[in-house]
């Protein structure tokens, strides 16, 4: 089966330093698919590659068929592709209902924005303004405006930030069941690795903005590559 | 006391043509992030358009509605062919182009309409009303009910519909706007046709009010309208409409009862421009720009 998404050999360097190597990565249709990497490896450069936000030096970035880097930025989220931010982006004197309905405004998904917040369970909050809220509840309101496109390719980065334990359990829940209601392809930048590992179908590792390993959580768990890109060189450190 | 509140009627009245294109000045401040000193004139030629239609031997309200369009297309055009070309450059840059934007517009208004004195037919008649022992005009009226139903409808635009909520989020933050799919070049663009709207209205109702008028028409409502954006805040809307009533209030009050006031009106707004940018510069509803460092 043909990928949703193919990302094809793309580069992207700042000045001197590359912060994507040569990454190429298919996110097949269906599935939740985990980006993990150390601290710098590029995981949200290639979101921002994706989302159009930063254009690559080289490659391809086919997304249903459509090179997305002939794509304006506009016109992204019109094509099906979605995201939330790790640092939250909200308008925050708008209120928590306009934010969601922005989500909407170049293309809708089946869902309206009210039950969207419903969905999320922010109802009681949609006319507060955006500002002053926990950084956990506006995560939330971030999620409910990248669905309100009803987008194929929902793009995550870092949901579980600012969770503790027992709630990033319910995300992963909550993730899973996402997929299922909206029948959307995930695609997630995480550090929590028992989130990953347990709610992904495929997990890619980049390492200094090179993709070092790829396969289902229990091969690349076990990946030496892996784990010295975690735990340093075992041998030179002992 | 009738006769303090008639002065406030009238006064509310001139306060809402302030308030109408002090709303347009807000509206392109917010989007822009510039004061457009062209405002006025973008209204005074609005209010010839008008005339000439009128001239011509169209019914009113549809030499008014044409004048309304046709406004928001050369609006739209402004910002297509001349602000969008300097958008990138600083707010001072923009600035300028504005007030080149406004001896332009005068000066094309002078050599289309020959500078002459025209009358622009009042859409409202002459009478008066007594409600128990206050006068009121039924013009003050009227361009009082105009004026509230041009804020009622910009506002219902500006929070229920989807294109004015795209326009409010463009104008706080273009970027993000970007990536949620809104096209946030034509948002502008359709902000400075609203404005130019806006202005059109307020000419049209003040021109009337002033007996006759050429190309100078707009310049000290310019003035007024400034005082009363600053006074609200100038990136406030509803600062603006309040601010705009106010001044109006004030200005004819004072006018009507202190003898040497009535002409000391223009140099009491730029005062009051000024004491405002001094003591209070986000005016009575605006909010204080934070700027980390």
């Amino acid at each position: 089966m043909a990928a949703l998404l193919s990302v094809e050999n793309v580069t992207r360097r700042f000045g001197g330093v590359v912060a994507l190597d040569g990454v190429s990565f298919d996110v097949p249709a269906g599935e939740i698919v985990g980006l993990i990497g150390p601290n710098g490896a590029g995981k949200t450069t290639a979101f921002n590659v994706i989302t159009r936000l930063y254009r690559p030096d080289e490659g391809r970035i086919v997304f249903d068929g459509h090179d997305l880097l002939r794509t304006p930025v506009h016109r992204v989220v019109k094509r099906g592709v979605a995201r939330t931010f790790q640092n939250v982006a909200l308008w925050p004197t708008l209120s928590v209902l306009d934010n969601v309905k922005i989500g909407a405004q170049a293309r809708r998904g089946v869902r309206s924005a009210e039950e969207l917040l419903e969905y999320v369970g922010l109802s009681g909050l949609a006319h507060r303004p955006a500002a002053g809220l926990p950084f956990g509840t506006l995560k939330r309101v971030e999620l409910a405006r990248a669905l309100a496109s009803g987008p194929q390719l929902l793009l995550l980065d870092e949901p579980a930030g600012g969770l503790n334990h027992e709630e990033v359990g319910e995300l992963g829940r909550f993730i899973q069941q996402l997929r299922a209601d909206f029948d959307a392809t995930v695609l997630l930048v995480e550090h929590h690795m028992n989130l990953v590992m347990g709610i992904s179908d495929r997990v890619y590792v980049l390492n200094f903005g090179r993709l070092i390993s790829g396969g289902t959580p229990q091969e690349v768990q076990r990946d030496p590559a892996v784990i010295e890109a975690y735990l340093g060189d075992a041998s030179a450190a002992a | 006391m009738a006769d303090v509140l008639q002065q406030v009627v009238s006064g509310i009245a001139s306060g809402g043509v302030y308030a109408l294109l002090a709303l347009a000045l807000v509206l392109i401040y917010r989007s822009t992030g510039v004061v457009n000193f062209a405002q006025g004139e973008m209204a005074m030629f609005s209010t010839f358009v008008c005339w000439e239609l009128l001239d011509r031997g169209l019914p009113y309200w549809v030499a008014f509605f044409l004048t309304l369009a046709i406004s928001f297309v050369g609006g739209v055009l402004i910002e297509r062919l001349v602000i969008h070309t300097v958008s990138r450059s600083q707010a001072l840059t923009v600035v300028t182009v504005t007030i080149g934007l406004l001896i332009l517009l005068n000066g094309a208004a002078a050599w289309i309409w020959k500078g002459e004195q025209r009358t622009l037919e009042n859409p409202f008649p002459s009478d008066t009303f007594d409600v128990g022992g206050v006068v009121i005009a039924a013009q003050d009226l009227g361009i009082i009910g105009v004026s509230l139903a041009i804020v009622l409808v910009l506002w219902a635009f500006f929070q229920r519909t989807r294109v004015g909520l795209a326009l409010r989020a463009a104008a706080l933050n273009p970027a993000s706007s970007r990536l949620h799919g809104v096209r946030v070049s034509w948002m502008l663009a359709l902000g400075w046709g609203l404005a130019a709207v806006l202005g059109a209205v307020a000419g049209i109702l003040v021109a009337p009010t002033q007996g006759s008028f050429d190309q100078n028409l707009m310049l000290p409502v310019l003035i007024f309208a400034f005082a009363a954006a600053v006074l609200g805040g100038l990136d406030s809307p509803i600062g603006a409409v309040v601010g705009g009533v106010v001044l109006g209030v004030v200005l004819n009050l004072v006018g009507a009862y202190i003898d040497f006031f009535a002409d000391l009106r223009l140099p009491a707004a730029l005062l009051l421009i000024l004491g405002i940018l001094l003591l209070r510069p986000n005016g009575l509803f605006g909010r204080s720009v934070v700027k980390r460092v």
